[in-house]
């Protein structure tokens, strides 16, 4: 790779970041917005050149600043991270195209250019992650995207917004301290914070309880960032008190990059050095995971505000991912990375849906949607795609997912079998609240008159309706993204002895 | 004398665990903050006593000298601290947004009012 190719892991990263300052001078109406969009689509535009240039098992190294790698840092990009990449930019993009109205109706015009900053902040931090192969880098990238994620999710005119944030900062903060601890104690074993020289060095450690010990920091610290069950009580109210833009942004893609991290640094440090630690993973995270699939969509069947209802369906979905990962096998890692992608395609197009109710209804609760299908025909057409997709009904992206995990599970026999049962109730209960949603729409009685309520305006429409179509077309068109996580998977397992 | 060599660790442990218990425990919205910048706090001294060697000195490039102590975990630090004032300062930010908006920086208050 030679010229500008070879510097698209730093672009990845510094475009946004540097667009960030530019942006917040920007004061005239409107070009803010369309500052941060270019910004976006050009981040975008970096991850596909990337994932078009690691299709063929190539990876990307670079070195910040030409110094040697564990010496200098290292950015590196491999199939697992460009399709994170993918998701990252890709969901940025979206909500801010679609997001106008939400943002226009939430903050003041003169504040705008200060939100749109703290947003282009978070797309920098969001896939520095990724890119970065340095510990303490991610460390410094998750502590960039968590604090201006705060900052634009405080952004929404709720007042319930900010105890939201609050409490999202203080769990954050000590996930990420945990993190930071652990990191700590294997550079005190150690002496490096090059992920893949960490690799190598372990092995000569001869005392492994520091390691184990960082090894549960980094776990928890990180199960916190990412709300896995039962950690993800900061993420509800997040999710359903911030402007409906940042919530299609944030639930298409951030928990998914923690729980990448997650995945990358157990398989990479710690699977290969410490002995049982696959036995330890499975039997610590898959519990976890069948306890979020059930109890969160189980919360999910009862709840009145849709934005809640599917802030508890991510939980359950992260609940997949990790039960996919939990099974330690080539399928089973195949199913969590396809399903990190198609998550983020079926949430970010549900919460684009929502954000397009959002443009003339008064509230977010079923009572208040009551036959707004009526005036809203393709909101609510573009919904019930993303809703077939979050249950995995054939011809979507939900069921590639499905049909990877349940493909996984089946080679676990007895226990595989349970799964499975956990797996198809889940599905069912998925069913069940999509339904209560198409059913509050299409046919309740409407609670309040309806003339007033209109069809959302055009550009949002069409970015709804690319989101869903995008689920149709990944469903029936798997190649890049099944390609993407099955040799996601196999990098993975490369690490295990 | 294992017990008194482990020493620096033992502070370690003890200050993360008083932070820990004033943000899970405080109700006060400010005193949990508090409790952050302690855990913080104890992480950075985590980082900073691990960078010594016994017999080092100070790392400046000098004659006759030949064992440094480790400068790189005092760098890393010095950006964790920069977070961890961001993060503080954010936070008191929110809590002062709370305090327009409610009225109140006491958690069980706030929750009261969200309930009316």
């Amino acid at each position: 790779m030679s010229g500008l190719a070879h510097h698209l892991p730093a672009l990845q990263v510094i475009v946004p970041m540097l667009s960030a300052p530019l942006v917040m001078l920007l004061k005239p109406r409107g070009l803010a917005r369309a500052a941060a969009t270019a910004a976006s689509l050009f981040a975008f535009a970096i991850a596909i050149a990337m994932t078009m240039g690691v299709l063929d098992g190539s990876t990307y190294s670079y070195r910040m600043g030409s110094w040697p790698a564990p010496y200098g840092i290292e950015l590196a990009v491999d199939r697992f991270s460009a399709l994170l990449l993918l998701i990252v930019t890709g969901a940025s993009t979206f909500a801010l195209l679609a997001g106008r109205h939400s943002v226009d109706a939430d903050i003041d015009d003169s504040r705008q250019p200060l939100f749109y900053a703290a947003w282009l902040l978070a797309l920098a931090g969001l896939s520095g992650i990724p890119v970065a192969a340095d510990a303490f880098n991610i460390f410094v990238f998750m502590e960039i995207s968590s604090l201006a994620s705060y900052v634009i999710i405080a952004g929404g005119s709720d007042r319930r917004a900010l105890p939201a944030v609050f409490k999202y900062l203080i769990m954050g903060t000590i996930g990420a301290t945990f993190y930071l601890i652990g990191i700590g104690l294997i550079y005190l074993m150690t002496g490096t914070l090059n992920l893949a020289d960490m690799e190598l060095r372990i092995h000569e450690v001869g005392d492994q309880k520091p390691i184990l010990v960082a090894a549960g920091f980094i776990t928890i610290g990180l199960a916190l960032k990412a709300a896995v069950f039962p950690l993800h009580v900061w993420l509800p109210n997040s999710y359903t008190y911030a402007p409906n833009a940042v919530t299609v942004f944030l639930a298409a893609c951030s928990t998914k990059v923690s729980l990448y991290l997650l995945l990358r640094f157990d398989f990479f440090v710690f699977q290969g050095n410490l002995a049982g630690h696959d036995i330890q993973f499975a039997y610590f995270l898959m519990p976890l995971a069948v306890l979020a699939i059930l109890i969160a969509s189980g919360v999910a069947l009862f709840e009145q505000n849709i934005k809640r209802l599917l802030a508890y369906s991510s939980i359950a979905q992260i609940g997949y991912i990790l039960l996919g990962a939990s099974f330690v096998t080539v399928t089973g890692l195949t199913a969590s990375a396809v399903h990190l992608f198609n998550h983020a395609l079926a949430k970010g197009a549900l919460f684009l849906a929502v954000g397009c109710l959002a443009t003339s209804c008064m509230g977010m609760r079923l009572s208040d949607l009551g036959g707004v299908a009526k005036r809203m025909p393709w909101t609510a057409a573009a919904f019930i795609v993303a809703g077939f997709s979050l249950i995995g009904i054939p011809g979507t992206v939900g069921f590639i997912s499905k049909w990877y995990l349940i493909t996984a599970a089946l080679e676990h026999g007895s226990l595989g079998m349970a799964l499975v049962a956990v797996l198809v109730i889940s599905s069912l209960m998925a069913v069940v609240y999509v339904w209560r949603i198409v059913e509050a729409i299409y046919f309740a009685d409407p609670a309040s008159d309806l003339s007033a309520v209109k069809e959302a305006p055009l550009v949002m429409l069409a970015v709804t309706w690319a989101a869903a179509l995008a689920n149709l077309y990944f469903g029936l068109v798997p190649e890049v993204p099944v390609t993407l996580a099955s040799s996601a998977a196999e990098t993975l397992l490369e690490h295990l002895p | 004398m294992e017990l008194l060599g482990l020493a620096y660790y033992w502070v370690f442990a003890i200050v993360l665990m008083i932070g820990f218990y004033a943000v899970i425990a405080k109700p006060n919205l400010i005193k949990k903050l508090i409790g952050l910048s302690i855990f913080q706090a104890a992480v950075f001294l985590l980082y900073i006593t691990m960078g010594k060697v016994e017999g080092g000195t100070a790392p400046i490039f000098q004659d006759g000298i030949s064992l440094y102590s480790n400068p790189l975990p005092q760098v890393l630090i010095l950006t964790a601290i920069v977070v961890g004032i961001s993060t503080t300062a954010l936070g008191l930010g929110i809590v002062v947004r709370i305090k327009e908006e409610y009225g109140s920086i006491e958690e069980d208050e706030i929750q009261e009012r969200d309930r009316q």
